[in-house]
């Protein structure tokens, strides 16, 4: 028979203590999440319909934020730049593949290597911004390595005034931070393929580049598809350098840096909340649409190969174990 | 047969001169910053930037740079952000994971889907509405305010304390129970000390990008005399002594160094930590 329990009685037995236990545990960081995520996207939303600044009286416009938008010339213009970052961020991932599939096998000095080229990714924005005023500064870093390479100062361009490179030189600093990073995922991820695979083919005499075929690329795919669908949304929402090193002057002003200035200098809040949800919105798709091509190319390109040859591999790195056994 | 053997050392040849290659490019910008920061005012002017320094001993700059910046100042703010939000990560961190792994309950999926979606929002955008909440919460130009925005708990140190959990084995749980402890207990007295590489790999993860974070430090610790942080006080260096680049290094190089210390004593961590991380993100 049951016995309708008192309050007291519940919050003493198990799932009066699991229930007590989850509120503890979850309140905090569920209340930072609302407040620091869901609440200000929801605020966002709620701005760009209105013609405001942070402090003082708010007009209700309706969609002329989003109008203005696609109006303006430095608003929707500027995501032509995301172009140079998706080209780097290719140059990027390939390099990083090439670098991961070298230092997973065993080179002399590797570590050494692997750690000089990631520590980039460990340096500050701020600092990263003053190294490369430096670096690209004329005559200084960058010309003198181009000189010692024959090049003649006077053929060299402006790095970061000349707009027909400095798109460039700033994706050159990007790729530069982040090509260590990504080695360092693609090596974590090529670890972690079974050795046995290896070995089983080896026997079967497949040279380095068949391993990396069929051996490491089938098992770092996942890892290689985030990284394409993280790279091409990241360009779209490139910030950073520009940011840094050249303030978005000289025409490298890319869509964030913009609509950074126009919400916090100019402090048009409306009209930056409507490009921010604009890109989000841009984003959205383009993930979505990303994350169903991959889903159809892999089904198509999955037919036999990979698959295949890693099951015989298995069953050819089991019947040497059987052997050895006898 | 000799030809396959030469083809071979060509390609190792290939190999490392191309591994050279890629490493000289990513530490030349850090080493010719690093030449420059060892020289004087003149020096600087006359010599070519990659010129070697008279002195390795000329640390004028390193003081100089250091006092004009206030970095006494900013390295006490940074550590206390630090020890802050390190700590209280992990604890909010830790207890989520707890709960998210050991308990079945409706929302389980919805909580874990709505952290990983705000993982993919760009943070540059949010800020522009979240500007107007720490506004609202007198949050601008407050270490504490800006330590509470902070802590908001990344969905990378939640996967790697998940992942651990899932290694622990719930009859561990189910014992302490037995023996007549509750949850809290089993959380603080049994799981949470198994816990410690993990938050040892998360901290040090959460701690260099906690370090090195200076775009919601610049845009709500707007005082700079008084609020910088180690990465913002490199803002003393934009304008007037913008050209001084000696000076400049040396202050680059001052910011730099306490996660290159970090890195060398802890490159295993690091790797593995961003490798738990992406594989399941």
């Amino acid at each position: 028979m049951k016995h309708k329990r008192t309050f007291k009685e519940w919050i003493k037995s198990r799932d009066g203590q699991q229930v007590l236990v989850m509120i503890a545990f979850m309140i905090v960081p569920l209340l930072l999440l609302f407040v620091f995520t869901y609440l200000p996207f929801g605020k966002m939303f709620g701005f760009s319909f209105y013609n405001m600044k942070y402090v003082g009286a708010r007009k209700y416009v309706g969609f002329k934020n989003y109008l203005k938008v696609f109006q303006r010339d430095d608003c929707f213009g500027a995501l032509k730049l995301s172009l140079y970052y998706m080209l780097g961020s290719v140059v990027q991932l390939v390099l990083a593949l090439y670098l991961a599939t070298v230092l997973s096998f065993k080179v002399k000095g590797g570590a050494i290597f692997k750690g000089f080229m990631f520590f980039p990714y460990l340096i500050n924005g701020i600092a990263i911004g003053f190294i490369f005023k430096f670096f690209y500064t004329r005559g200084f870093v960058f010309d003198t390595v181009l000189q010692w390479c024959g090049f003649q100062l006077d053929n060299l361009p402006y790095w970061l005034r000349d707009q027909s490179i400095n798109n460039f030189s700033l994706v050159g600093t990007s790729v530069w931070r982040y090509f260590g990073q990504n080695m360092v995922l693609f090596i974590g991820a090529i670890m972690s393929v079974d050795s046995e695979l290896y070995e089983a083919a080896m026997l079967d005499g497949a040279n380095r580049f068949q391993q990396f075929k069929y051996i490491i690329m089938p098992s770092i795919k996942t890892i290689i598809t985030l990284n394409v669908i993280l790279s091409i949304t990241g360009s779209l929402s490139a910030f950073e350098p520009p940011y840094v090193i050249t303030d978005g002057a000289n025409g490298t002003g890319t869509y964030f840096v913009v609509m950074h200035e126009i919400a916090h200098t100019q402090q048009k809040v409306g009209l930056a909340s409507a490009m921010a949800i604009i890109l989000l919105l841009i984003i959205f798709m383009v993930t979505i649409l990303q994350k169903l091509f991959f889903k159809y190319v892999f089904r198509n390109a999955e037919d036999e190969d990979p698959r295949a040859a890693r099951k015989r591999e298995r069953a050819l790195a089991r019947s040497m174990k059987k052997h050895e056994r006898k | 047969m000799s030809i396959s053997k030469i083809l071979r050392a060509v390609l190792t040849t290939a190999k490392y001169i191309s591994l050279i290659f890629f490493s000289f490019c990513a530490v030349l910008p850090v080493v010719s910053c690093f030449i420059t920061a060892f020289k004087t005012d003149v020096e600087y002017q006359t010599t070519n930037v990659m010129t070697m320094p008279q002195s390795w001993l000329n640390f004028d700059n390193f003081v100089q740079a250091f006092t004009k910046a206030g970095m006494a100042r900013a390295f006490m703010n940074s550590t206390i952000i630090l020890i802050c939000v390190l700590f209280f990560s992990v604890m909010i961190g830790t207890q989520l994971a707890y709960v998210l792994n050991r308990f079945k309950f409706f929302g389980n999926t919805i909580i874990r889907a709505l952290f990983l979606f705000a993982s993919q929002l760009p943070g540059v955008a949010m800020q522009i509405a979240v500007y107007e909440i720490m506004y609202n919460l007198g949050f601008i130009n407050s270490l504490v305010g800006y330590i509470i925005m902070m802590c908001g708990t990344d969905i990378i140190s939640i996967y790697i304390y998940i992942q651990f959990f899932e290694n622990i084995d719930y009859s561990l749980d189910e014992s302490a129970i037995i023996d007549g402890a509750n949850y809290f207990t089993i959380f603080y007295k049994v799981l949470f000390p198994l816990l410690k590489p993990a938050i040892v790999t998360s901290c040090i993860l959460k701690g260099v990008s906690t370090y090195n974070e200076y775009y919601c430090a610049n845009l709500y610790l707007q005082d700079k005399k008084k609020y910088a942080t180690v990465a913002t006080s490199l803002y003393t260096f934009v304008g007037p002594l913008g050209s001084k680049y000696n000076l400049i290094c040396a202050g680059v190089i001052i910011s730099l160094l306490p996660a290159l210390i970090v890195f060398v004593l802890c490159q295993k961590q690091i790797y593995s930590g961003l490798t738990a991380g992406a594989v399941k993100g």
